[in-house]
Parts: structure tokens; C-alpha cells; sequence
């Protein structure tokens, strides 16, 4: 495998000594299933809700299948060695997002959001393929870490201009279109904390004063990631983005340990966290209500005021029971706004039950196995952060928003990896899933038939 | 190589951290969609069950074999909707299912069959747990006879008051109105129009949803006079009903000055047969004082006063009769005054006992029940029985009820070519007994082929119009009787 082109410098691995199987023929199956498993759950919302097969199941299968089958072609050709469970499990949860949404849709004559999640999921493919093309090597990146921090930064105080929707500022319209920046800039983020630290992860660990059984790294080192961190999460506390103030925490949290393994600094970290939660809990009314919400759901009913959304969601959970009630059968719409973004899974949970809602979770459980595999067979520290990056940001995304819609956690808008409404979300779902093929293309190239060590 | 090392470690450790997340989701799911999904499905802000309830057709209330209601698909939410082709007419028997205000009378009580949840209806147990499918709505056959019912409603013509009439034989209801009625299927949806109509119809001073048959009490007045005889007969007070009773005209009643006085004339010492066909009240007031509490009571009490527990299946309200009395009270009370008080339904069953040989049997509104396919799934079966008083008092009873009908106050019921027996009633109420009087008739009436009596009636008329002097049983009720008993004979 050569990298024409590509001039970082590395330390050349030694010539592989076992070339290890690239299994493109096992994507390819497991494409088909899941575009075949996609188009069977549109027959089955048809089906189910006018007895007919739908009109365009035949048109959509095709897409899909199209979209997976280029993504597919790209990833032959030019990342022959990558995890061949990446693709075939982002096919499967987009499809799988677009018939729950074709099916909310059935409840919602007058908003259609399915066309447009077809079109953002094209782009987010698109996306996908041009980045398996054109990025030869991720270690590219690492050159473009202040870049990435001054593009995500910008991105974060770029909808502060714009107006509210529903309470927070995270959106920016443009030409009809809602674009949610703050997505974008998770991935930024990720390449930046991964690059930073990969570069200072041993004066991080080593260096600086040490205070009682605290070893203190030095504020030159510390000072710009722990800026840059605190500065994202101020501006999202700004725009009321809770969820992903929370997301970049965890995103900071979980590198700089795997960077450093100091886990007195991640005590320190949840430490501080917990105190500046429990104070935005108390300050902020927004977060306040969240939190009560969760330690009382039905407090709305009992007021006699109906039951609020959070309630709503795990009414449609427990009427799915350990089966489901069958795709097309629910009643989630009940849940009213935000049906179709934050609380998709409720659907999910109504019309799979525990059965398909277990399934989905052990997808993404799936997913970011692949991602940290990817992060333990590379010797390269940046890529080893990378993935490992990329991998916990769909960990924690799913975390908070699932834990949130099912009453574990407090409730914080996000949006459900690749199953939500929602176009930047998408996009951004598959430039992980993108990186992530990039770097296990790499990690599996270089494979010298022993564990990286 | 080694900080390599280290950081495969905390790698793994970071995929153990997200590993716990993972369980902590599942664990999360299991806990909402299986352990406690029973306490979320029960709860009464979760729509569900309406949205289900609501999502199949209701199952029919049929009378005779045809249905007096149906189901209108909205397409809303809660997508059918309960009709009714002839709401007024049957709402005493219907009464309303709404999806906001929730069910009476027989939708309310057959309610599991008509919605479909009754497990009887399924073919067989627990499959429709396994399939998660809902029975289609079973049906309600009734015992009404369209003829009686559309008679007994053409009868009252709008005026306040209520007809029952059953078959004696059987308890079965064959008629079973109230007037003013109302449309119960302005109540059926979910909208604002729905909540208006529920409040014009509360407000009404009328009270068009009250079913007077079986809800509301009223003053026997003579019609009373029936139990008082029965219990004199059974007690053996009055052996010949044509011997001079000791009778004085103006009667005043015992410990007080009140005297009580009679609308006909001729009632001084006036025999038991001439006082029953002619309403002397001053005779059935003595007599139920020379009867005694006791006597009053039990036989009361045989012909189903002072009962709480009558369900049709829906429950009736309790016809009464005061026990604790002294014997101005007692001789008030023979004649259906003071606290005695009935409703329409129970008077029917005090004329059916008497055609039924002094046997009541329990009304009752249900026929059988049936799947939404037409097979049976309940039938309303043989009901318990009652000797209200010994047979020989019912044939005598029986006789001069028909002699009330021939030549007495209730001419107005007569039918050729049918032995009908009645008695009229007027019964004073209000302060100082200022209110229109309340016009009664009780009658049963027995074709020429038939074997035995088919039909008992119980008529009231709350506001008839007429003058204070002329309203009686016989004039403003007794033309209804007629007609609902001529409807089932020639049925």
C-alpha cells in the first residue's frame, strides 16, 4: 500500500509481514442485508397501514441500495483494507432512520420530513465517498489541528447570530434548509484534541509541578486544550445546547485519560463537572425544569396538566413491550414535537419493543467496538486518538440521548446517531464513520501480525 | 514502546467505560419496556388505551334484530364514533358512550362486549395476548319491542314522564322510555362542540339525560293502592272484598285533625270493590292502618320496595317505603303518599305481579349477547323469582283491576277483544302539595289467544297540562298504557 502523495512524515512501518484478508466481499453481504432489511421495514409500515406495499418502496431500495453500493465501490478501491462493519452498520441505522421517518411522516400529512433526510443522507454519502477518495492518509489532519479548532469555534458562535428555534441556538437557515453547525464541530473538535494531545501527551503526563499526590502538568501545556474546551462549552451553555456542552465534556474527558491515564485528572475533571452541573442545575430554569422532569415525569399529569413529553416517550416505550407492536402500529406521534429528531428511539422502542430496540443498541455498541479495535491496532498515537475520539463521540451521543428519552439520565436535545431527523447530524454521522474507515484501513494495512504495542 | 503499551490500557479501559454505558441502556430499556411497562400502560394520561378502544368499530345495541346504533369512522385519532339512528327514542335503553364523558346505562354496563375486550369473545383463550389483536365488538341483543317503545314515546309526545312496561311472564322489558328525551350522540366525539352539549344538556332545567323510568322516584298515589290490598288479602284483613267496609267520609286520620277526603263520591262504608274501581282513599287509608307497619312492609318489600340491589343490568334507583311511620303516616303512606315513593319501573313489576299469578320475575334489558359474527355468546337465561303475594290475592286483585278498566276510572285502557286490567293514580307532591299532580296508570293487559297476560305497563305523566281537577291516571295515562299494550298484543 503506497500513499503517493502524502507527505507527512512517519515512522515507516516495517513491510507487513502477513497480509491480512481485506474481506470487501463480507461488506459487500452485509450492505445488501441491511439495504434488504431497510426496504423490508418500508413494505412493512406500508403494510401495516394501508395493506399495500408503498408506492416507492421500489425507488427507494434502489437509492439506498445505490448509496451504499458507490460508498461501497469507494471504500474497494480505495481503503481496501478497512473494518468491513463500518459501512454496512451506518447503511443499516440510515435506513433503518429513514423508514421510521417515512413513517412518522404517515402521522404528520403535512410535514414531510423523509424526502429531506433522503436528500441530506445523498449528501452525507457524498460526503463519505469523496472523503475515502480524497483523504489518503488521516495523519494529513494532524497538520490541520488549529484549523479544525479555529473552524469548530467558528462554527459554535456562528447561530448565536441567528434566532432562537425552540429555545436554543444552534440552527442557522439557509435557503429553507436548517443547518445545525454545532454537529459539524464535533468532529473538528475530535481531530483537534486528538492531535493536540497525541503532541503533548508526555509533557501532559510527566512534566510540571506535583501538589500533594497530584502531579500537575504545566499551564503551557494544559492551558490552550483546557481554553478551547471550556470556550465551546460556555458558547453552547449560551446557545442552551446542553446535550453537546455534555458531549464535549466527555469527548475531553475520555482522550485526555487515554492520553495521559492520569485518572486523577478525571476525577478532578467530574469533579468540577459535577459542581459546575448541579450550579447550572440550580441557576438555569431550562436545566432546572430538565432535571425535575426526570426525578418526576409525571408530575405534569398529576398537576392535571396532560403528560409532558418525557412521559409521552416512555408510555410509547412500555406499549412496545418485548416485541413491538409491528412497524406502522404505534402511537409515538403522541409524543408531538420532536417526534421524528430527539425522540425517534421512542418509535424505535413502540414498534420493535425491547427485541429491536436492544438490536439497535447493540449496533452502535458494534460501531464503536470497531472504532476503538481501529484505536488498538494503530501504533500511530494521533490515529489511536482519533478513533478512539470518533468511536466515544457516538458512544456518548447515544448514551446521553437514549438514556435521556428513556428516563435514565436528565433529558438533553440531541439528536440519535444517523436514526433522527435532522440533516448535519447525518452528514456528520458519516464523516465518522468515513475517518473511521480511513483509520482501520490503515490499522489493518499495516497489520505485522503482531498486537500494537 | 511502553507508553504504547500504557495507552492500550487506558484504550481498554475507555471501551470498558462504554461497554457499562451500553449495559446501563439495556438494563435502562428492560427496566421501561418489561418490568414496569404494566404501570405506563395503566396509566390514565396514556392514550393508548382510548386510541385503541376507539379504533375498531363499537359493537350494536339491537332491539328485535335490528341495530338502534352504529359507528361513524372520523379518521381522527379516536377514529370511530358512537351513532345513534334514533337517539331520543332509545336513550333510556343506550344512554351514551362518549369519548370524553365516558358510558351509561347499557353501554356502559355491556361495555366489555361492545368494545371488544370481553375475553368470551375471543375463540380461544389467550390467543389475542399471544396476536396483540383486539376482538371485534360484540353485539347487545335487547328485550324491547320497537312497537311498545315507539308507541309508549308517540304516547308522551314530549310531555315530563316515563313509560315502563315488561312482560310478566318472563321480567323481560319491553318498553322503556323517558321523556323529555335527548340525542346521546351529540355527546359520542371528542370535540368542543361535545363539551357544549354535555353542559346545555346539565343545565337543562328539563333534565332530558335523567331516565326517568328507572332513576327517579315518584308519588304512587293510587296506583299504590294495589300493594295495600295485596297485603290486606295476604294478611286476611279483608276477606270479602264486597262487604260494607266501616268507613267514614271525611276519614281523619288516626291521632291527628287532618281529615282526608276523597275526589269520588260515595266512598262512606263503601265495600273493598267499589272503592278500588272508584279510588277511595279515605277506604285504603284505614285499611292499610288496620293492616299495621309490619304487614305493609313485608308485602312491600315482596313486590320490591325498599330494594337497592335491582340491576337491569344497570342499576335502578330504589322505589321506597317507610317503615318508620305512626298511623297517620302509615294510612298516608297506603295510599302512595307521604314517603312511599316508586319509580315507573316498579310500578310495572307491582301490575305484572299481579298478572303473573303474585309472581315477580327480576326485569331485564339484555336478551343475550352476541359476537360481532352473530354467535351467542350469553343469553339472558331463566331470572329469579318472587312470590309477592299468595296466588288466590292475585286473582282477586286481578278482578278488580279489570273492573277498574270496564266501569271504573281506567276506561281510557280499554281494548277490544283484550282482558285489560288497570289502575289509575294521582299523586299530589310539593309543598303543601301545591305541584301539579302527577298522573299514573298501571295496567296489564292478555289477548284473546293469548294464555296468560303479555304485557305490564306503568305509566307517568309529570306535567300533564290540564286543569289541577281533570288531570288524573285515567285521562292523561291510561291512553298511553293502551297503546303500548296494544302494541304488544298485536305484535
Amino acid at each position: 500500500m503506497t500513499k503517493a502523495g502524502t507527505t507527512v512524515v512517519r515512522a515507516d512501518p516495517p513491510a507487513p509481514a502477513v497480509r491480512l484478508p481485506r474481506r470487501r466481499g463480507v461488506e459487500l453481504a452485509l450492505i445488501v442485508v441491511a439495504v434488504l432489511l431497510s426496504v423490508y421495514g418500508y413494505c412493512a409500515v406500508g403494510l401495516a397501514r394501508h395493506g399495500t406495499v408503498p408506492p416507492g418502496a421500489a425507488g427507494y431500495g434502489a437509492g439506498l441500495g445505490v448509496l451504499a453500493l458507490v460508498a461501497h465501490l469507494a471504500v474497494r478501491y480505495r481503503a481496501p483494507y478497512a473494518d468491513p462493519l463500518l459501512l454496512p452498520i451506518g447503511v443499516l441505522l440510515n435506513g433503518l432512520g429513514l423508514v421510521l421517518i417515512y413513517r412518522l411522516d404517515l402521522e404528520t400529512p403535512g410535514d414531510r420530513a423523509a424526502p429531506t433526510q433522503l436528500v441530506w443522507s445523498t449528501v452525507g454519502v457524498a460526503l463519505f465517498i469523496v472523503t475515502a477518495l480524497f483523504l489518503r492518509d488521516f495523519r494529513v489532519l494532524q497538520r490541520y489541528a488549529y484549523v479544525c479548532v479555529a473552524a469548530a469555534l467558528a462554527l459554535l458562535v456562528l447561530p448565536i447570530a441567528f434566532p432562537a428555534v425552540n429555545g436554543a441556538r444552534i440552527w442557522i437557515r439557509i435557503a429553507g434548509f436548517s443547518i445545525q453547525p454545532g454537529e459539524f464541530a464535533k468532529v473538528l473538535l475530535a481531530v483537534f484534541f486528538a492531535a493536540y494531545l497525541a503532541a503533548n501527551r508526555n509533557a501532559l503526563a510527566y512534566a510540571g509541578r506535583r501538589i500533594w499526590r497530584l502531579q500537575l502538568p504545566t499551564g503551557r501545556v494544559l492551558g490552550p486544550i483546557v481554553a478551547i474546551w471550556l470556550l465551546s462549552v460556555v458558547v453552547l451553555v449560551l446557545e442552551r445546547d446542553l446535550g453537546t456542552s455534555l458531549l464535549f465534556f466527555g469527548l475531553f474527558v475520555v482522550l485526555l485519560y487515554v492520553a495521559t491515564g492520569r485518572t486523577g485528572w478525571i476525577a478532578v475533571g467530574l469533579l468540577l463537572a459535577s459542581l459546575g452541573a448541579v450550579a447550572v442545575g440550580w441557576l438555569e430554569p431550562h436545566v432546572h425544569s430538565r432535571v425535575q422532569d426526570w426525578l418526576h415525569p409525571f408530575a405534569t399529569i398529576e398537576a392535571g396538566q396532560g403528560p409532558n413529553q418525557l412521559s409521552q416517550s416512555l408510555f410509547a416505550f412500555a406499549a412496545g413491550g418485548t416485541m413491538g407492536t409491528g412497524l406502522g402500529l404505534g402511537h409515538s406521534i403522541l409524543i408531538g414535537f420532536a417526534a421524528k429528531s430527539d425522540f425517534i428511539l421512542a418509535t424505535a422502542g413502540e414498534e420493535l419493543g425491547l427485541a429491536g430496540l436492544s438490536a439497535i443498541f447493540l449496533l452502535y455498541g458494534l460501531l464503536v467496538e470497531r472504532g476503538y479495535r481501529a484505536g488498538l491496532s494503530l501504533r500511530d498515537p494521533f490515529g489511536r486518538l482519533l478513533a478512539v475520539g470518533l468511536a466515544s463521540i457516538v458512544a456518548l451521543q447515544v448514551f446521553v440521548i437514549a438514556g435521556g428519552v428513556t428516563g435514565l439520565i436528565p433529558l438533553t436535545g440531541m439528536a440519535m446517531p444517523f436514526l433522527a431527523q435532522g440533516g448535519s447530524s447525518v452528514v456528520t454521522n458519516w464523516a465518522i464513520v468515513a475517518l473511521l474507515i480511513r483509520v482501520s484501513d490503515s490499522a489493518r494495512s499495516q497489520y505485522d501480525g503482531e498486537v500494537a504495542a | 514502546m511502553t507508553r504504547n503499551i500504557r495507552m492500550t490500557r487506558y484504550i481498554r479501559h475507555a471501551a470498558c467505560f462504554c461497554a457499562l454505558l451500553l449495559v446501563a441502556l439495556l438494563v435502562n430499556a428492560t427496566r421501561i419496556q418489561v418490568i414496569q411497562a404494566r404501570s405506563y400502560d395503566d396509566n390514565p394520561a396514556n392514550r393508548r388505551t382510548a386510541i385503541a378502544r376507539y379504533g375498531q368499530p363499537r359493537g350494536d345495541i339491537l332491539v328485535g334484530d335490528s341495530s338502534v346504533t352504529g359507528s361513524k369512522d372520523t379518521d381522527g385519532r379516536l377514529r370511530y364514533e358512537r351513532t345513534y339512528p334514533k337517539g331520543p327514542l332509545y336513550a333510556p335503553v343506550t344512554g351514551f358512550a362518549s369519548q370524553i364523558y365516558g358510558t351509561t346505562f347499557l353501554e356502559h354496563t355491556e361495555d366489555d362486549i361492545l368494545s371488544g375486550t370481553d375475553p368470551m369473545l375471543s375463540a380461544f383463550p389467550l390467543w389475542n395476548d399471544l396476536t396483540r389483536r383486539q376482538n371485534p365488538g360484540g353485539n347487545v341483543v335487547t328485550t324491547i319491542n320497537r312497537a311498545a317503545q315507539r308507541a309508549a314515546y308517540e304516547g308522551l309526545a314530549g310531555r315530563k314522564g316515563a313509560v315502563a312496561a315488561v312482560e310478566p311472564s318472563t321480567g323481560r322489558i319491553l318498553a322503556l322510555v323517558t321523556s323529555p328525551s335527548y340525542d346521546p350522540q351529540v355527546l359520542s366525539g371528542n370535540d368542543a362542540a361535545v363539551e357544549r352539549n354535555w353542559a346545555r344538556l346539565n343545565a337543562d332545567p328539563d333534565k332530558p339525560m335523567l331516565n326517568r323510568a328507572v332513576r327517579q322516584t315518584y308519588p304512587p298515589g293510587s296506583t299504590f293502592k294495589v300493594v295495600t290490598l295485596a297485603a290486606a288479602l295476604d294478611a286476611g284483613v279483608v276477606t270479602d272484598v264486597d262487604k260494607a267496609t266501616d268507613s267514614p267520609d271525611p276519614y281523619t286520620l288516626p291521632g291527628t285533625t287532618t281529615s282526608l277526603t276523597n275526589e269520588a263520591t260515595g266512598c262512606e262504608d263503601a265495600p273493598i270493590r267499589a272503592a278500588f274501581m272508584w279510588s277511595c282513599n279515605t277506604v285504603f287509608a284505614r285499611l292499610g292502618v288496620r293492616v299495621g307497619v309490619s304487614d305493609m312492609a313485608t308485602t312491600a318489600a315482596r313486590f320490591g320496595f325498599n330494594d337497592t340491589g335491582l340491576g337491569i343490568p344497570y342499576s335502578v334507583a330504589e322505589s321506597t317505603f317507610d317503615v318508620s311511620v305512626d298511623k297517620a303516616q302509615l294510612a298516608l303512606s297506603s295510599i302512595g303518599q307521604y314517603n312511599t315513593r316508586a319509580t315507573p319501573l316498579q310500578m310495572a313489576m307491582v301490575s305484572a305481579a299481579v298478572a303473573n299469578g303474585g309472581q315477580i320475575r327480576s326485569p331485564y334489558l339484555v336478551e343475550r349477547t352476541t359476537r360481532s359474527g352473530g354467535a351467542t355468546v350469553s343469553t339472558a337465561g331463566s331470572r329469579p323469582v318472587r312470590q309477592a303475594m299468595h296466588p288466590a290475592t292475585a286473582v282477586r286483585l286481578k278482578e278488580l283491576m279489570e273492573e277498574v278498566v270496564t266501569e271504573g276510572t281506567g276506561t281510557n285502557a280499554a281494548i277490544p277483544g283484550a282482558t285489560v286490567g288497570g289502575k289509575t293514580g294521582t299523586a299530589q307532591h310539593g309543598v303543601d302539595n301545591s305541584g301539579t299532580p302527577y298522573a299514573w296508570f298501571i295496567s296489564w293487559a292478555q289477548g284473546e289467544r293469548d294464555l296468560e297476560p303479555k304485557v305490564a305497563v306503568a305509566v307517568v305523566v309529570e306535567d300533564a297540562e290540564a286543569d289541577r281537577g281533570e288531570i288524573s291516571g285515567g285521562g292523561d295515562a291510561a291512553p298511553i298504557a293502551r297503546a303500548v299494550m296494544e302494541a304488544v298484543l298485536t305484535d
